[in-house]
């Protein structure tokens, strides 16, 4: 290839024949893989499922079968008492693992802040579910809250009956965690929570370790006790960090999936009472071969977890008090 | 946070709670490879068993009687390897472009890589199924690797690593030299990027050996299914062969953990990567 020069150097020698200037299209041959497979995979299949979200469409039949509906696909969703009851579970599931994972996390984390030794063996512990398959994770609970040959219940009937105070506090029969519609999602949400609770913890940790010391330490010649220094140095510190990543656990959590439906079975268990509503969308498509409202349902909840997500900045904004 | 003595009390209940929690947070782990261990009898015993047994030969030739076991694991391989390289490439010759160089839309395009990062992912599983459809892509590894193989985090991280670790004199100076501008890449850049293609291989390699989704949907014959999705193929609600299952799992989850032990440290950095800067 010819010599080619920076736009500086080639001001510097004008007689230089400019013909090829590869610097200057270079770029847009480095970023064109990103480009093409987002405009194939990335942008054509959501304007796709837009267009289908107004429209009923068997995909067996070809696409002269596409019939169009207007908003028919989003009536129904609407009204789907099922609908509702997905949205409700994902909702009820979301939160029961979501705030403990915060609320355990961050003092956690101020604790592994406060370690010279040790601190990487425990991050490490904590954080290797968050790295391992969710399947094989679901798998083994499912193995593990087996009611009869489970290994929960028998740990759980042995520390009854061995462990004096706490063991009373403990049941005394056999829980059906996985078959018992009032324990289903408790029994979601505690593996939700097992998988996500150390990626918070490295997240805050990783928020604490850039804040600057000196503040730590004006605060204890101030004689500000380690409790007061958490709540007025800590917590305001790591603000954005909560921020981000209360966003992303409300973003994922409101699209679970593999967890109950590997935990559960397809149909999100008995009386359906683990069914979250990417469950459902799954089905509605490939069960139901009712692909239209399938889309219109992931439209919905795309509204739905944008919206969230706006009043979620908007509360951290208003509780750091800017506006 | 500064610690004084009269702590000591409260810390060290701090880590007796510390501790029971990791012992939380490891048992599944342990219990995949005690169950993996067990006969039948064993694991359908009351009370279930707690330590190793001898039957792992017999529930891993019982996992390939169920399933094509070895051909899953290898197209769990096959695509979690070819996603990794061509991310690796794409994604280091989008982020170098959006670190190094000035070109007009440059604001539009890192704006696209952006947001593409926001959209929800369980929003393109219909129509991507449909698309790989119209294209005849079903059943092909392909549909699984190439839409992930120029991920925006991956972009994100490398502009972010390459703006930092190579000088813009450093191509100033190769240009003057008579080097093409892919060989200033090739050359000169991806030599001095070395750490961020590791930690971006890492977590590209294990989102995609943990994928269940994508391939749920586009893999149809048994011999073709990713390991996930095989072995949730096993499991069936009443009489699940669980020495077989725990198995398969345990040596779905082995590389992982590998994995985990040798680069623990760059692996939490690189996924945090980002974050840290919010």
């Amino acid at each position: 290839m010819e010599s080619v020069l920076s736009p500086a150097a080639s001001s510097t020698a004008p007689r230089r024949r400019k013909r090829f200037q590869s610097w200057k299209w270079a770029p847009y041959i480095f970023i064109s893989p990103f480009v093409i497979i987002f405009a194939i995979f990335g942008a054509f299949p959501l304007i796709f499922s837009a267009t289908l979200s107004f429209a009923q469409w068997d995909p067996a039949a070809g696409f002269g079968a596409i019939k169009w509906i207007q908003l028919d696909n989003y009536k129904f969703v609407l009204t789907d008492r099922w609908f509702w009851k997905s949205l409700g579970n994902t909702v009820y599931i979301a939160l029961a693992s979501g705030l403990p994972q915060h609320l355990v996390a961050i003092p956690f984390a101020a604790f592994l802040s406060t370690l010279l030794r040790g601190r990487n063996i425990v991050l490490g512990a904590y954080f290797l579910p968050f790295i391992t398959s969710s399947v094989a994770i679901s798998l083994i609970f499912s193995s593990l809250f087996s009611k009869d040959f489970g290994a929960i219940n028998a740990i759980l009937m042995s520390l009854h009956d061995h462990l004096p105070l706490i063991g009373q506090l403990l049941p005394d029969h056999k829980v059906d965690w996985l078959q018992n519609t009032e324990m289903v999602k408790p029994t979601v949400s505690f593996v939700v929570f097992w998988r996500y609770v150390g990626w918070n913890t490295v997240l805050y940790l990783a928020a604490m370790q850039t804040i600057p010391e000196d503040l730590y330490e004006a605060a204890t010649l101030d004689g500000a006790s380690i409790t007061r220094q958490f709540w007025h140095i800590t917590l305001p510190m790591i603000r954005p960090m909560m921020f981000f990543a209360v966003s992303l656990t409300l973003i994922n959590n409101l699209q679970l999936f593999e967890e109950p439906f590997i935990l559960l079975g397809d149909n999100g268990g008995t009386g359906q009472a683990a069914m979250t509503t990417a469950m459902y969308m799954y089905r509605t498509a490939f069960y139901f071969s009712d692909f239209g409202t399938a889309c219109a349902i992931s439209w919905v909840m795309f509204v739905i977890i944008a919206v969230l997500s706006y009043g979620n900045n908007r509360l951290f904004k208003l509780a750091g008090g800017e506006d | 946070m500064a610690v004084t003595k009269k702590n000591t009390t409260g810390k060290s209940v701090a880590w007796v709670i510390v501790f029971l929690g990791a012992v939380l947070m490891l048992a599944p782990f342990y219990f995949t490879f005690v169950l993996a261990t067990q006969p039948r009898e064993a694991i359908y015993h009351i009370p279930p068993p707690m330590w190793f047994g001898e039957a792992l030969a017999h529930n891993i030739s019982a996992i390939n009687a169920l399933i094509p076991f070895w051909h899953n694991l290898g197209m769990s391989f096959y695509v979690a390897a070819m996603t990794t390289v061509l991310a690796l490439f794409f994604c280091s010759m989008a982020g170098y472009a959006f670190a190094m160089y000035e070109f007009r839309f440059k604001k539009f395009f890192f704006a696209i890589v952006l947001g593409s990062m926001l959209l929800p992912p369980f929003l393109g599983l219909i129509p991507t199924f449909m698309l790989m459809n119209a294209l005849g892509w079903l059943d092909q590894p392909r549909a699984l690797y190439l839409p992930a193989a120029a991920g925006a985090f991956g972009i994100f991280l490398m502009r972010q690593y390459i703006g930092s670790a190579v000088p813009k004199e450093l191509m100033e100076a190769a240009r003057i030299d008579g080097c093409g501008e892919f060989r200033i890449y090739w050359n000169v850049v991806l030599p001095l990027i070395g750490p961020a293609l590791g930690t971006l291989g890492l977590v590209t390699f294990i989102t995609s050996w943990n994928s269940f989704l994508q391939p749920l949907v586009i893999m149809h014959t048994p011999e073709n299914f990713t390991l996930p999705v095989a072995l949730r193929s096993v499991q069936s609600t009443t009489n699940t062969d669980w020495g077989a299952v725990m198995a398969g799992s345990a040596i779905a989850v082995l590389p992982l953990l590998i994995l985990f032990v040798l680069f623990s440290r760059r692996l939490i950095a690189g996924l945090t990567a980002g974050a840290v800067k919010g």
